[in-house]
């Protein structure tokens, strides 16, 4: 016969915090949702360009745009090998893709600022100007702001933080950086590949 | 099996959250969700009433024809500041941010909301929005009207343009922070038993109006930005000079802003299906129906944008779908009008101060509603088209309907907030007050509106002051309603009668706990057995034969 067993109040009583894989569920929910919101974000900016330019693009640089795509796509798969070897309790492993990740998100920051930005179109030029900042600096803000979370996630990660059973500062991270891959997939084919050039 | 020791005997604490933590640290750091809301209802109270000081200086200008008390200028400062406090500082986080932020919680069973830490970054993000926004009045005010069209927004107007496109960023990432819990807590956290249909529709409500705020927010986020960016960096989005199109600046700012008028009034009427039951005793009527016409609101919600734009110069095409989707948004509405009614429909109805304010709202709605369609026919809209028509129908919709369920709001939960019995006598008058001030403030301007009346003027011939004088009469009237409420409230915190846990005898899970409810809202989690609004339903009188 099994007796009822009392109920006993947990120890986080005080603050009642969650178990943690319960915590984990509404993280990973509230990620997403915040994902959700910030994609209408960047299909504001995509309605804007779409709305200004319609069916041309300007003159870019399409070996630069190859370039920096391509970069940002493989720094993907080094953010999943971060958190695949975190999960496998592979510590040295995990901080060195994390490196290479931000280290690829600066190679894309360099392309996009350093070498699209100094081209011949201003902010200043027309609509054309106006959109492909507005695009490519809400999308450079974002990978700027990955690469700062990949950063503290490397330097907590180097003082010990994290284990194979509990790493959601990675896998958030990680997401987080996926996330900001996945805007650039639709915004390169938007400001490089559709419609006519128009050049000037 | 072994028992290896007596159970605990818990006792029954005799905390509550407000006496759970004093000091100013323990109100500015707190997580506890009923804490944060308090905090919501003390700031959104302020900006309310300086909207409403910015509204009151409009009425006094308009109440003669000439443009006398001040400029052109000031006047436009006014009624700029009075749109844009109600509007994304009382309205849009009233109802959500307040009642939503205590109760959802405690009408699911739950000890807070998902993230604690985040819904109290929500209150000081909206706080540096609301920051922003008093620096706009300080350094001189900004005369662009709440729409702040463009180019007129983002290269001719001298005020603070800038300063306070960031204060509604800011008071957006808050409502976004609010959305996101809502939408966690309302998903993973609720009680054991508590399953979606036997929610409470206040919960739905909050379920739908998060959903826009996530999706809508973003939007004019970014469209704000790109304002202000456009005006110090003159770079060309939104001024044809510059490059730019302004019709893509309505495009994307009504995106947002139709949509924002649903999350001002989903929540009352979440507010309406929770009074509406508690005061006739009854359960509701179409409990599916009404829980699936918020969502239905909120996604047709989405597709109405072009009806504000019915002479701007878009496709008479889209003029056309645009106007059959608005129509097509009226139906989720009606039903839960419907719903109400059949709800009251031969209910044993207590006419207490909550209840009152609900049956205003239903009137006050159905005034606002069907108005609406008048604007939703592109024909009609262009004859009426920014004159006062529009102001008295967004006043019923968006003000009327939302304060109506707001003060109900308040006033329901009002002994579950605080654990005191306010004065009934002074809640059923100032309700009676608010209501005729209402009417008499805004029904004058459906006529002269009518009679071609435009908005944002500052003086009009003389045939259309009689209506003004009405509409300002009202506006006073209206303001003394509001101000009753502040004393009779803020006595009873002090003087009034211990409420008890249920003073109206109500169901949901939120009157089951003490009032005020403990840190932990329950001492154990509740159990959930039965549908909402499980309200005993009568016996039917046996029909006997006479013999």
């Amino acid at each position: 016969m099994s007796v009822a067993t009392p109920y006993v109040e947990p120890a986080h009583h005080e603050h009642h915090e969650l178990p943690y894989s319960e915590q984990l569920r509404n993280n990973r929910l509230g990620l997403w949702l915040f994902f959700t919101s910030e994609a209408f974000m960047f299909i504001g900016l995509l309605s804007s360009r779409f709305y200004l330019w319609g069916n041309t693009r300007p003159d870019l640089d399409q070996t630069l745009g190859l370039i920096v795509t391509s970069v940002l796509l493989v720094s993907s798969f080094f953010m999943n090998r971060a958190e695949t070897a975190i999960a496998h309790d592979d510590r040295p492993e995990f901080l060195r893709s994390l490196l290479i990740t931000a280290a690829l998100g600066i190679a894309f920051l360099v392309g996009v600022v350093g070498f699209e930005w100094q081209g011949h179109i201003g902010p200043s030029d027309g609509a054309y100007g106006a959109v492909l900042f507005g695009m490519t600096g809400m999308h450079a803000l974002h990978v700027v702001s990955g690469v700062i979370f990949i950063l503290i996630v490397w330097n907590n990660g180097r003082k010990g933080s994290f284990s194979a059973e509990r790493h959601w500062g990675v896998e958030a991270c990680a997401i987080w950086w996926h996330y900001v891959d996945l805007v650039w997939v639709f915004f390169y084919p938007a400001l490089y590949l559709m419609g006519h050039v128009v050049h000037g | 099996m072994t028992v290896s020791s007596p159970p605990v005997k818990l006792e029954k604490p005799p905390q509550n959250y407000l006496n759970w933590a004093f000091g100013i640290k323990s109100w500015l750091l707190t997580t506890d969700h009923k804490r944060i809301a308090i905090l919501y209802l003390i700031t959104v109270t302020l900006f309310f009433a300086l909207g409403g000081l910015a509204a009151s200086l409009v009425r006094f200008e308009l109440i003669t024809p000439q443009g006398d008390l001040m400029s052109a200028d000031n006047y436009n400062k006014s009624f700029t500041l009075h749109g844009m406090l109600m509007v994304f500082f009382f309205l849009i986080p009233g109802i959500p941010a307040v009642m939503g932020n205590f109760l959802i919680p405690l009408m699911i069973g739950a000890k807070d909301l998902a993230f604690p830490r985040l819904n109290l970054a929500s209150w000081y993000v909206f706080m540096v929005g609301g920051l922003f926004t008093m620096t706009v009045i300080v350094v001189g005010g900004v005369d662009t009207g709440w729409t702040f069209y463009t180019p007129y927004s983002s290269t001719y107007s001298n005020g603070a343009v800038i300063l306070a496109a960031l204060g509604i960023f800011a008071a957006g990432f808050a409502s976004i922070f609010t959305a996101i819990n809502f939408v966690v807590t309302i998903h993973k956290m609720r009680a054991p038993g508590l399953t979606w249909f036997r929610l409470p529709l206040f919960v739905w409500a909050h379920y739908a109006t998060s959903i826009i705020i996530l999706l809508g927010t973003p939007v004019l986020a970014i469209t704000i930005l790109m304002v202000g960016i456009e005006r110090m960096f003159k770079i060309g989005i939104f001024d044809p000079a510059l490059g730019g199109d302004p019709l893509l600046f309505q495009h994307l700012f009504w995106f947002y802003s139709h949509p924002a008028v649903y999350i001002m009034v989903l929540p009352s009427m979440g507010v309406i299906s929770e009074l509406i039951t508690a005061f006739t005793r009854r359960r509701i009527f179409g409990y599916k129906a009404i829980a699936l016409s918020s969502l239905a609101i909120a996604l047709l919600g989405f597709l109405v944008w072009g009806h504000h734009m019915f002479v701007s110069g878009q496709s008479v095409y889209a003029g056309l779908v645009f106007s059959a989707i608005t129509f097509m948004v009226a139906i989720p509405s009606a039903i839960k009008v419907f719903n109400w009614t059949a709800t009251l429909f031969k209910g044993t109805i207590s006419f207490t101060t909550p209840m009152l304010y609900a049956l205003g709202f239903i009137g006050l709605f159905t005034i606002g509603g069907l108005t609406g369609l008048f604007l939703g026919a592109a024909a009609v809209d262009v004859h009426v088209t920014d004159t006062y028509f529009v102001v008295a129908h967004f006043h019923y919709v968006m003000v009327g309907a939302t304060i109506m369920a707001y003060m109900g709001a308040i006033h329901f939960w009002w002994p579950k907030i605080t654990g005191k019995l306010y004065n009934e006598g002074w809640g059923i008058s100032s309700a009676i007050i608010i209501f005729v001030g209402f009417n008499l403030t805004f029904m004058p301007q459906f006529i002269m509106g009518y009679l071609g009346m435009p908005r944002r003027y500052y003086a009009y011939p003389d045939e259309f002051q009689i209506y003004h004088i009405a509409s300002s009469a009202g506006a006073a009237i209206l303001a003394f309603g509001y101000v009753l409420p502040l004393f009779y409230l803020l006595y009873s915190l002090f003087f009034g009668p211990k409420a008890g846990d249920n003073p109206w005898n109500a169901k949901g899970l939120e009157w089951t706990t003490a009032s005020p409810p403990p840190h932990e809202n329950f001492e154990e989690t509740p159990i959930v057995t039965e549908e909402a609004y499980a309200y005993p339903v009568p016996q039917k009188a046996e029909v006997t034969s006479g013999a």
